[in-house]
């Protein structure tokens, strides 16, 4: 995307948190909290997790220290954008015993989200095409969506379970964000390269009494995008789409079946899973019902209940609707991958299941990251 | 996927998430455990459908389940749904009497193609409960005579007893170049019908496959077998359609649920061609 882009020395950044309060928005960003990343409410810079890193792999996400005092070397907090614009719980409706139904106001607070990655900016657009781009647009995800200012940081380093390159999601931020901050560190200083994405960002942008960047600056970043990228060792395979439409019977599905153990973590971190179910829920006295929407996962038994009994009983076909919806079935249903390669199902799931390593198994084609497990 | 234009996705009946409300006009029972209730729109506005679509039909506090609509599409007024009880929202439905009200969203999905029995023959095989779903598309027929050769319906139930709409299935009969054949599982003591399962049936046929569309609506089971035996009666999948059920809790693509494969089913369904949904419906536990 163009734009201007501008330098903000770091010992000045505090100015970007100030002008986007004064622009009236919230601020969010990354927080370490109990030896996590999460996405939490921030005051200023002094909240972000500065200088530490995460160590993940297959069922693991350690914090520990970095080499430099970045502000941005972590990669990405537990949860994605997702929660900001379909929060796993709403209110969608109420009634009485009329029948006339009412539909609560959307809480869409304006929010300013520092430091969303590249892969997140990609999950959202990937999660407006089935809430927002559809034949019945979610205007409650959508009122939340156009609420958020999105500040994107390009990954200055990416974690063992990354794999966004794959994917064709980053790890340079590439459209959807109102501003792309570069940490930058060189003979020059301690700094950040802004990038103004649209018209919001730009009104922050004229807002901070900030210098022009020079191509110096701006080759910098790129250097750092594709050092990046070139890092990255994990992948999802080429032919993975095509494989899975002919692997509904291959032997790898209860194998995986024996490991998984149905917690739904992975599809709880996953920035684009979308599926939900209906609460229908009464006052004591019955009089006033209220329908709730509430974040759902394949992975649970009665998710696919009908009068009769559950289509897929066995964890294997389970596992095997989830990956085969990010890897084949997203394409045929929204022109794109389900899958932004941002590795979270890999460290949170208890057991270890790596969607790469399981994708190999049953495409055969290049080699797994062979790493150890559960640590 | 389907693609859907603007208009559709503005039409004053798309509300997402929120139920309109209706009042029964009428509760028939069919059978034992099933009726058939007559909706009309307290706002006076009229529903319009196509056969083979259905609704989501709301119960106060209790809960939201899809019913096809069962009616006639010349009867934009009332809102006909057949609804067999089979657990808590069902059997609440089941129990309502003339004046209750209910919530509607809808009308939903991919219609039965009637318009592509133009100069064929339309042949309904229909399971069960599955002879509500098609029943739209049997009326339309009735009034499009003109435009189609023969009406063939043939039907299977469990036991006589269990035939939904018998005196409707009588009254058809004795339409011209009408043909309807019925088939129970298990006869009863004065039943002189045919036994056997409904693609028994095909064998009596007087048509030319080439020349006809089927719409086939029952259990899965009997789906699958219907579209094997249809093709080996000679009739191409292009022209086979069947109606697939999966767990539905938006209806508007929102819920992830009824996803089967490629297909999400309230959308791109319920009414599939036998090419896009055969293989399909015999992988395990899709
Ligand atoms: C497109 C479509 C058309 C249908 N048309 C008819 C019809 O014309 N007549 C009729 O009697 N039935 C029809 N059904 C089936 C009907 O929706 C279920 O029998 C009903 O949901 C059962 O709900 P329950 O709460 O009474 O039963 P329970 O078995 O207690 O179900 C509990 C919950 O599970 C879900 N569920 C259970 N069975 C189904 C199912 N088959 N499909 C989707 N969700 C289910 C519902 O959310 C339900 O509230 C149709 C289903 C679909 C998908
Ligand atoms: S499937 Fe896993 S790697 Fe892909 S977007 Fe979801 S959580 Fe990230
Ligand atoms: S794959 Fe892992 S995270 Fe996902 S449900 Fe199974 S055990 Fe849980």
């Amino acid at each position: 995307m163009e734009g201007t882009s501008k330098i903000l020395p770091a010992e000045r950044f505090d100015v970007l948190f100030e002008v986007l309060k004064k622009q009236g928005f919230d601020i969010w960003g990354v927080h370490e909290k109990d030896d996590a990343l999460t996405l939490a409410p921030i005051d200023g810079p002094a909240d972000l997790p500065r200088g530490r890193i995460d160590d993940t792999g297959p069922g693991k996400m350690r914090l520990i220290d970095g080499s430099r005092d970045a502000y941005f070397d972590h990669t990405l907090p537990m949860q994605g954008l997702k929660r900001l614009v379909y929060p796993p719980q709403d209110k969608v409706f109420e009634t009485g015993e009329d029948y006339m139904f009412t539909e609560p106001p959307v809480d869409a607070k304006p929010i300013a989200v520092i430091g969303a990655r590249s892969c997140d900016l990609v999950a959202l657009e990937t999660l407006a095409d089935v809430l927002e781009n559809g034949p019945y647009p979610d205007h409650r995800f959508a009122e939340r969506r156009q609420a958020l200012c999105l500040v994107a940081v390009n990954c200055t380093r990416a974690a063992k379970t990354c794999f966004c390159t794959s994917m064709n999601s980053g790890p340079r931020a590439e459209s959807g964000y109102d501003l792309a901050l570069t940490e930058l560190f060189n003979s020059d200083g301690h700094r950040f390269l802004i990038e103004a994405g649209g018209e919001r960002g730009q009104a922050v942008l004229d807002a901070m009494s900030v210098d022009e960047a020079t191509d110096k600056d701006r080759h910098a970043a790129n250097i750092i995008s594709s050092t990046v990228a070139a890092s990255m060792t994990r992948s999802i395979p080429d032919d993975a789409r095509e494989t899975l439409k002919s692997s509904y019977d291959h032997p790898q599905w209860s194998d995986i079946g024996e490991r998984c153990m149905d917690c739904a973590n992975c599809t709880l971190v996953c920035p684009t899973c979308f599926c939900s179910t209906i609460e229908d829920r009464s006052s004591l006295d019955g009089s006033i019902a209220e329908r709730w929407r509430r974040w759902d996962s394949c992975f649970i038994r009665d998710f696919s209940y009908i009068h009769g009994g559950v289509v897929r009983k066995e964890t294997a076909s389970r596992y095997r609707q989830w990956m085969t919806h990010k890897l084949t079935h997203w394409h045929d249903q929204f022109g794109r991958s389900g899958c932004v390669g941002c590795g979270r199902c890999i460290a949170w799931c208890p057991v270890g299941i790596d969607i790469t390593a399981e994708i190999r198994a049953i495409s055969k084609t290049g080699e797994a990251v062979v790493e150890a497990g559960v640590s | 996927m389907r693609a859907v234009s603007a208009d559709e996705a503005t039409s004053s009946w798309d509300l997402g998430m929120v139920p309109r409300p209706f009042r029964v006009r009428k509760n028939r029972r069919e059978l034992n455990d099933v009726v058939t209730l007559e909706l009309e729109p307290e706002s006076g506005e009229p529903m319009a459908f196509e056969p083979g679509q259905f609704t989501m039909l709301y119960l106060h506090g209790i809960g939201e389940i899809p019913i096809s609509i069962s009616g006639d599409p010349s009867h934009e007024g009332v809102l006909v749904q057949t609804i067999r009880s089979v657990g808590a929202v069902s059997e609440g439905f089941c129990n309502l009497s003339e004046g209750d009200m209910v919530g509607v969203r809808g009308p939903f999905g991919r219609p039965w193609p009637v318009e592509k029995t133009d100069g064929k023959n339309l042949l309904i095989m229909a399971g069960g409960l599955g002879l509500a779903p098609v029943r739209p598309a049997v009326y339309w027929a009735l009034q499009n005579m003109d435009r189609i050769k023969k009406l063939n319906i043939l039907y299977g139930a469990r036991t006589p007893d269990d035939a939904l709409f018998p005196s409707q299935l009588l009254g058809w009969e004795a339409v011209d170049d009408v043909k309807v054949l019925l088939t129970v599982d298990r006869p009863v003591d004065d039943w002189y019908g045919r036994v056997g399962v409904v693609t028994d049936l095909i064998a009596d046929l007087d048509i030319d496959p080439q020349e006809t569309i089927a719409m086939v609506c029952g259990p899965d089971v009997m789906m699958n077998f219907t579209i094997q035996s249809l093709r080996a009666w000679g009739l191409d999948g292009e022209n086979v359609y069947v109606s697939l059920e999966r767990n539905m809790k938006c209806a508007i693509g929102w819920c992830g649920h009824c996803q089967m494969g490629p297909h999400i089913i309230c959308h791109d369904g319920p009414v599939f061609s036998a090419p896009e949904v055969a293989e399909l419906m015999s992988v395990w536990e899709l």
